[in-house]
């Protein structure tokens, strides 16, 4: 089954053409990450999958036309992680979780005792539930993050989105984040797109990298295949050192050497 | 866990409940005209169909009661919820703490329209125009909005907040430079202008509140209706989006119902400050973040915070009366620092 299609996907944003036709599929129960330079349109690609673009050019969800998929439809099917998201002042934790239950909720009702639990057993899983009545506004960035993801899981999406889920966090704590992400791909079957700075680690969790490049998709394939010194030299315009890995290969930023001049060493 | 968020306590409610039938009944029965408390209570009852009571009441007694102070406490109550549900739907749409019912341009569209009706009759005073002055009012008022959201939305696809209160600004300021230069060219009217601008609800009568009741109960079943959505556009447009809503027309269904039932309620009470950015504030410090509670309580207490302004404007300084903006402004400002202080928890 494939959880994601994308075909021939253009997007412009204020009339600024920011995907050229990118094409793009997902099985479900993968984890794909997309990989690229600065405004390569890595986010752009992740928000037109989430349908909070519009777009020309067709992105399937399970099978079925974005375009014609309601928005509570829609909202059952794929939860998105955004890069920073708003944090609203006074929240709580737990009602911030179980805003990921809008898409359940009757048109005027409330939320039934079976929501309540849903929110309830995620913040178990993601060991907040000792967070469950403090301000979201108070919490660490490692905590946040970790709430962020526990309302997009409130959601019970089969597809999750995470826009740069890391970029806020040190070496533990975006570890403990993805451990936790993969951890719960492979309990609840969740399909994973997610973008990522951080090349070696982008290459141990995914199971196959999307690199973009100008709006286009340069390469695609396993890490092995898309992490070489040359691709991203090419796209990146860095010099790196490729070192294989246990989960991946590793990428090592270097100086050029010319650059290195006698007054820098020790 | 027993945890439900945006559940209104019985408690507060009742609290509302009180502060309304509190603010009221002292509404009625204090006043320049000294009367019988019990007759005061008699003659309100009988307004209602298939009582008669002895209120024991002169005619003229009754009148005061049920032509004068009447009128005016429900008015004072109508127009007090209204800016206040309004002010908290602003301010939620808005994200935005420091929204108020007159962002988009309500003010300064009232403003004008009341200005323009007034000098074009060569000032014959605001009592010979008791039908025109309010529908120049809500006119300008609607108006301005209708400018406001129009303009905003040459800034791009999304009418984004900002792009709406940056167009809200320009639209009052360029409202308000027309009135300024029309009351500079009829500077007989500007004595009229200004005690409407200043607000008041003196010589209310059941005429003021049959033209506002129609709106102030089709806005509050719209906006408590979508009190939930305003919980879902507080964590962003892109996260509510993807949980399914539409922002941009959640955000527009809310702003037009608060906005309605601001103009119309400016239409018959002049431009009262203060009620729609002070009391969601204080709700908001009592009661936590969720809309869904802050506004059902908000239009309860604004409610009774404007008939105890009113009380307080009418009494004070009696006979003469006191600006009932200037009162909501004395009441107001100290009891929000109190309540600030005192609160646990600072939101804002």
């Amino acid at each position: 089954m494939t959880a994601v299609e994308v075909a021939g996907l253009r997007v412009a944003l204020d009339k600024v053409p920011i995907l050229h036709g990118v094409d793009l599929r997902v099985a479900a129960g993968e984890w794909v990450t997309v990989i690229g330079p600065n405004g390569a349109g890595k986010s752009t690609l992740l928000r037109a999958v989430g349908g909070l673009l519009p777009v020309t050019g067709t992105v399937r969800l399970f099978g079925t036309d974005l375009a014609r998929l309601p928005r509570r439809q829609r909202a059952k099917l794929v939860a998105t992680v955004a890069q920073d998201p708003v944090v609203p002042p006074g929240m709580t934790v737990f009602d911030y979780v179980l805003l990921g239950r809008t898409p359940y909720l009757p048109p005027l009702g409330r939320e039934s005792a079976a929501d309540l639990a849903v929110a309830g057993r995620v913040l178990a899983r993601l060991g907040l539930s000792g967070f469950a009545d403090r301000h979201l506004a108070t919490l660490s960035g490692g905590e946040r993050q970790r709430v962020f993801l526990a309302r997009a899981l409130a959601q019970e999406a089969p597809l999750l989105l995470l826009d740069e889920p890391t970029t806020a966090l040190d070496i533990g704590h975006q570890q403990e984040v993805l451990e936790l992400v993969d951890e719960l791909r492979r309990s609840h079957g969740l399909t994973v797109l997610a973008s990522m700075h951080d090349l070696s680690v982008a290459g141990e969790y995914a199971d196959r990298l999307l690199l973009l490049a100008r709006g286009k998709v340069a390469a695609e394939g396993t890490p092995a295949r898309v992490l070489t010194e040359e691709l991203l030299a090419t796209h990146y315009g860095a010099r790196v050192r490729v070192i294989p890995g246990d989960q991946g290969p590793l990428v090592v930023p270097v100086r050029a050497d010319d650059k290195v001049r006698p007054s820098d060493g020790p | 866990m027993v945890h439900r968020p945006g559940r209104v306590s019985l408690w507060w409610l009742l609290a509302g409940i009180g502060a309304v039938v509190v603010a009221g009944v002292a509404g009625l029965a204090l006043g320049p005209v000294r009367l019988p408390p019990l007759g005061v209570a008699a003659e309100t009852l009988n307004q209602l169909p298939w009582v008669e009571l002895d209120s024991g009441l002169s005619p003229r007694q009754a009148a005061i009661v049920s032509q004068i102070r009447l009128p005016r406490v429900v008015l004072g109550l109508l127009v007090g919820a209204v800016l206040a549900l309004a002010g908290g739907v602003y301010q939620g749409a808005f994200r935005n703490p420091l929204a108020e019912p007159y962002l988009l341009g309500v003010a300064a569209g009232a403003g004008l329209g009341v200005t323009v009706t007034v000098a074009l009759r060569g000032g014959t005073g605001l009592a010979d125009l008791p039908l025109t002055v309010p529908l120049a009012a809500f006119t300008g008022a609607i108006g301005a909005v209708v400018l406001t959201y129009l303009l905003g939305a040459t800034g791009g696809r999304d009418r984004s907040p900002a792009t709406l209160i940056l167009a809200g600004v320009a639209v009052s300021a360029f409202l308000a430079a027309l009135q300024t230069y029309l009351l500079q060219r009829h500077i007989e009217v500007i004595r009229d202008v200004y005690s409407w601008l200043l607000g008041r609800l003196g010589g209310a009568t059941w005429h003021d509140v049959r033209l506002l009741l129609p709106y102030a109960v089709v806005v509050t079943v719209v906006v408590l209706l979508l009190r939930r959505e305003l919980d879902v556009l507080s964590v962003g447009d892109d996260e509510a989006a993807s949980l399914g809503l539409h922002p941009q027309r959640s955000r527009f269904l809310l702003l037009a119902a608060a906005s309605l039932g601001t103009a119309a309620a400016v239409s018959v009470s002049g431009l009262i400050g203060f009620v729609g950015i002070i009391v969601p504030h204080l709700i908001r410090l009592l009661v936590g973040t969720s809309y869904r509670a802050i506004l059902p309580l908000a239009a309860l207490f604004g409610g009774a915070f404007l008939a105890a302004a009113d009380l307080a404007a009418r009494t004070v300084d009696a006979p003469r009366e006191v600006p009932i903006g200037v009162v909501t402004a004395l009441l107001g400002a100290p009891f929000f620092v109190l309540v600030l202080r005192t609160s646990r928890r600072v939101t804002v």
